[in-house]
């Protein structure tokens, strides 16, 4: 007799991982659609918001620890689109992969060298390690409803901004057609660092507000991106909102993994599902089957 | 004959390289260059696949690590167990398994070496071939993001199995009789003989692809690599090629791993790591992709560099660094000026303005 | 027996008609010009028939052989071949090297042959580098033959993609707007050339837009409208089509009315 109240549990740890997830591939997918680039150091984003909100709490208190450093994350953003990719003229997406890969490990090195290899974490946003409520019948952290709280406003707040501000509709138009954006008088080199900066705000949040469950350390970003990435293919590239469910939906099957496979092998059921959507169906479950963007001619 | 000038300007080099270690007293420093050669013979075949079919690969680490464990496993391994099974007892006829004597002086049922050569290049062409196939089908970010995917599950469960030593990797792994009374071997009295085992192999594959590189294939690659809709329509069968580019190069890494571990006694999981994988492909980058000479001369220098502990704590960061600023600011590889200038001087192994085809 | 016979084709892009149902035949030997005012399709079609796109429901057949639904490379080894309405050359090689690629689907060497230069390979690429110098010796460009792609003019790049569809030994030969970016002389010599390629037995199946070419070179000539089959015939017929006339709205078509081949 399988445990009702057990199954709950890892549902819900499902989704808060996922949730983290479904944030790495809004990211992904703001910054594929703004600039044709799919970013590898996206996990670094959820990093390097931990680690500096972690540093700064030692100053400050916690809410301004994770404002700033979100600030700082989104800064860092912006400053990689303009170093890396509008002043640097690049000849291919091979060459773009190549640089955002190289990206990735400087800067996890550069984490490394600044915070050294220990695992930190803020404190619990709410109440403390053993503080539990009830979610819906099952014992949770507080913790995990923060979680799925600040990604909840933070999709439902993107969503608003892409759909209702001028800046929003500037960022959509940008995606679907840069040239006539220009035309149209938006600045696409703005636009393009706007989608870097707002990537990494995203991220930055969503580190801080896991960092109590899951803890931050500095290799954390390649899996998280992994993940990510294929979250944002399952959804179908350059649709966030499909991106949320993909998410989602790897959290739990990672969860469920856990709970049957010893704990290697959850990773590698995970990565397994994601070769199989990306080979059967790489324009994402939602996605149409133009295939335009994935499949070569 | 122009085509044996870099063979012979490869082979000088080698032999100079063996000749100033002994001289300054630091023949140990051939250990570190005879691995940098075998890491320099996973690049060269990525260049294959990166320079001429234009695919990016992340997880050719992986493709070292199934060569290097399963020629581990099979040579570390134990199938006494098995001896009833008539299956084991025709393999130990035909000298596929032997016994041999282990750390306690009992006797194990193992498999030979170049048994388990075999074994390590079938699984890993059956492996490639199966990600191969539908990953070459998607387009750039894609086809890395499948590889790096196909690198983490690979490293993910090496790390995990027991069979594959966990954490600790494999080790005791046996010398590897070749031919001619030569040995693959980490005995330091056959440290000369080794290096000189690792330089070549890699001088013959480098003869290999620098015949590849001027010949019907070697131009359909490129064709590929430089425009690919137009190569199928002049009847070039993309698919084939890609999958056949990618194939060969995680042989070459494969083999590269085989024989690394019997070099070194052993593997481990780290060979399999992302990490890995982006430096081989930070090396190909480096070396000019285009360019299995450029690529093999770069790597082994960064490489020995590296095993010499130069970097330091910054190990990983150089190799991220470089990797940007080599993309960024000389995408063809910064040996292009200066591969000019050796061109001009060795007479071109491709300069199209120079008339520089090497003629058979 | 038709070398080349087109039905039934229709091409949608998203919820636009590109194709309605378009067929034809082109009979061997013969210079077949395919025209139509700009968006008419001209250009999908031959993407289609050249396997680049998708074909739908209708059914090409290519020497008796159905063609439609097989990869492009199948259908150029099959006999067909084409030139772009951009020249597409490997602008990282050069120009005998991009002719050269123009042997690869009647030449058979494989990794391993090419890897140890087995003589067969040897012999091979011989026979591969003095076809592709014959080709480039056609077109007059014998002394760029070691010239990288990239550093051609657009006219110049034009014959060079003619010559590396003309070293694959096609019996179908398909020019997309081969005049595009030419002036009047060069767009002479092109008529000069595609005379002489179809003296050698090779069919010509070309979308043109310069009609003075098309009127002087054409044996047969297709008319598309907004994607579909609006005339077929000979010049003359063609030119004297009231509803062509009106589709064209005399652009340019009256003064070349009185172009007759030679």
């Amino acid at each position: 007799m399988v445990d009702a109240s057990l199954i709950l549990q890892y549902f819900l740890s499902g989704i808060t991982k996922g949730s983290i997830y479904a944030v790495v591939a809004i990211g992904f997918n703001l910054i594929y659609s703004a600039t044709g680039v799919l970013n590898f150091a996206q996990g670094e984003f959820v990093m390097l918001g931990g680690m500096v909100a972690v540093t700064l709490c030692l100053f400050v208190p916690l809410p301004v620890a994770v404002f700033v450093a979100v600030i700082v994350v989104a800064l860092v953003g912006c400053a990689l689109e303009i170093v890396f990719f509008r002043k640097l003229r690049h000849h291919s997406i091979l060459h773009m992969i190549i640089i955002t890969i190289g990206l990735s490990i400087v800067i996890q090195e550069v984490a490394l060298h600044l915070w050294d290899e220990k695992v930190r974490s803020l404190p619990y946003f709410t109440g403390n390690e053993i503080s539990s409520v009830r979610f819906f019948g099952a014992a949770v952290s507080p913790q995990v409803l923060w979680v799925l709280g600040t990604v909840t406003v933070m999709v439902v707040l993107l969503h608003l901004f892409l759909r209702y501000t001028a800046r929003g509709r500037a960022m959509r138009a940008c995606s679907s057609n840069a040239e006539a954006a220009m035309l149209a008088g938006i600045n696409i080199s703005n636009m393009r660092t706007l989608s870097f900066g707002l990537s990494a705000a995203l991220g930055g949040l969503a580190g801080c507000v896991i960092s109590p469950i899951t803890m931050t350390h500095y290799e954390m970003g390649a899996p998280l991106a992994i993940k990510g990435f294929a979250a944002a293919i399952l959804g179908g590239l350059g649709n966030p909102t499909a991106a949320v469910a993909g998410g989602l939906l790897i959290g739990v099957a990672e969860a469920f993994s856990v709970s049957q496979l010893p704990a290697a092998y959850s990773d590698v059921t995970t990565f397994i599902l994601f070769l199989l959507a990306l080979f059967i169906r790489p324009h994402g479950l939602f996605g149409s089957p133009s295939g335009e963007d994935v499949r070569e001619v | 004959m122009k085509r044996l000038i870099p063979v012979i300007a490869f082979a000088a080099l080698a032999v100079a390289a063996q000749v100033v270690s002994f001289a300054v007293g630091k023949e140990f420093c051939l250990t570190q260059l005879t691995m940098a050669v075998y890491y320099a013979i996973v690049v060269m075949g990525l260049c294959l696949l990166m320079g001429f079919a234009g695919q990016v690969s992340l997880g050719h680490g992986a493709f070292f690590a199934i060569g290097g464990y399963t020629s581990a496993v099979l040579t570390t391994s134990d199938f006494s167990r098995f001896e009833d099974s008539a299956w084991i007892a025709a393999l130990k006829r035909a000298h596929v398994l032997y016994l041999k004597a282990d750390l306690y002086g009992g006797e194990v049922l193992a498999a030979t070496p170049w048994a388990a050569f075999l074994a390590a290049m079938a699984m890993t062409f059956f492996i490639a071939c199966l990600i191969g196939y539908p990953a070459l089908r998607l387009k750039g970010h894609y086809l890395a993001m499948a590889t790096l995917g196909f690198g983490l599950i690979v490293y993910k469960m090496v790390l995990g199995s027991s069979i594959t030593g966990s954490a600790d990797g494999i080790t005791g792994v046996p010398e590897w009789k070749l031919f001619f009374g030569l040995t693959v071997s980490g005995k330091s009295a056959l440290r000369v003989q080794n290096y000189y085992i690792a330089c070549a192999v890699a001088l013959l594959l480098l003869v290999l692809l620098m015949n590849l590189v001027q010949s019907r294939v070697g131009r359909a690659l490129q064709a590929i690599h430089d425009r690919e809709t137009a190569a199928g329509a002049i009847g070039i069968n993309t698919a084939r090629y890609k999958l056949s580019a990618f194939v060969l190069s995680a042989l070459i890494a494969a083999a590269a791993g085989v024989f690394l571990t019997h070099y070194n006694g052993g593997i481990g999981p780290s060979e399999a790591s992302t990490l890995k994988s982006v430096r081989y492909v930070a090396l190909a980058a480096a070396g000019g992709m285009g360019n299995p000479w450029g690529a093999a001369l770069v790597s082994t220098i960064i490489n020995f560099l590296s095993l010499r502990g130069w970097f330091g704590s910054y190990d990983n960061a150089v190799f991220g660094a470089a990797l940007i600023v080599i993309i960024s600011l000389a995408p063809q590889g910064p040996l292009k000026p200066l591969g000019l200038l050796i061109r001009r001087i060795i007479g071109g192994i491709r300069a199209p303005k120079r008339g520089g085809h090497a003629t058979p | 027996m038709p070398l080349l016979e087109v039905q039934n084709i229709t091409h949608r892009f998203g919820g636009l008609v590109a194709l309605d149902k378009v067929g034809f035949l082109v009979a061997q030997g013969q210079i077949k010009s395919i025209i139509g005012p700009n968006g008419a399709g001209k250009t999908t079609l031959l993407n289609v028939i050249s396997g680049l796109l998708p074909s739908g429901a209708g059914r090409i057949t290519f020497k008796e052989k159905r063609i439609n639904g097989l990869k492009p490379h199948q259908i150029a080894r099959a006999g067909m071949s084409r030139t772009f309405q951009n020249p597409s050359l490997f602008l990282q090689m050069s120009v005998l090297e991009n002719v050269m690629v123009g042997r690869h689907c009647r030449t058979r060497s494989g990794f391993s042959s090419c890897c140890l230069r087995l003589p067969g390979q040897i012999r091979e690429e011989k026979r591969i580098r003095e076809a592709a110098m014959e080709q480039i010796r056609y077109v007059g460009l014998e002394g760029l033959a070691e010239v990288e792609a990239g550093a051609l003019g657009f006219g110049e790049r034009r014959m060079v993609e003619l010559a590396r569809a003309l070293a694959t030994e096609p019996s179908l030969l398909l020019l997309d707007e081969p005049a595009s970016g030419l002036n009047s002389r060069e767009t002479e010599d092109l008529g000069e050339h595609i005379r002489r390629i179809a003296e050698k037995g090779i069919t010509v199946l070309l979308v043109e837009h310069d009609m003075s070419l098309v009127m002087t070179v054409s044996d047969d000539i297709l008319v598309l409208d907004n994607g579909a089959r609006l005339a077929e015939g000979a010049p003359s017929v063609i030119q004297n089509n009231e509803e062509v006339i009106r589709v064209y709205l005399g652009s340019g078509f009256e003064h070349v009315a009185s172009s007759r081949k030679p």
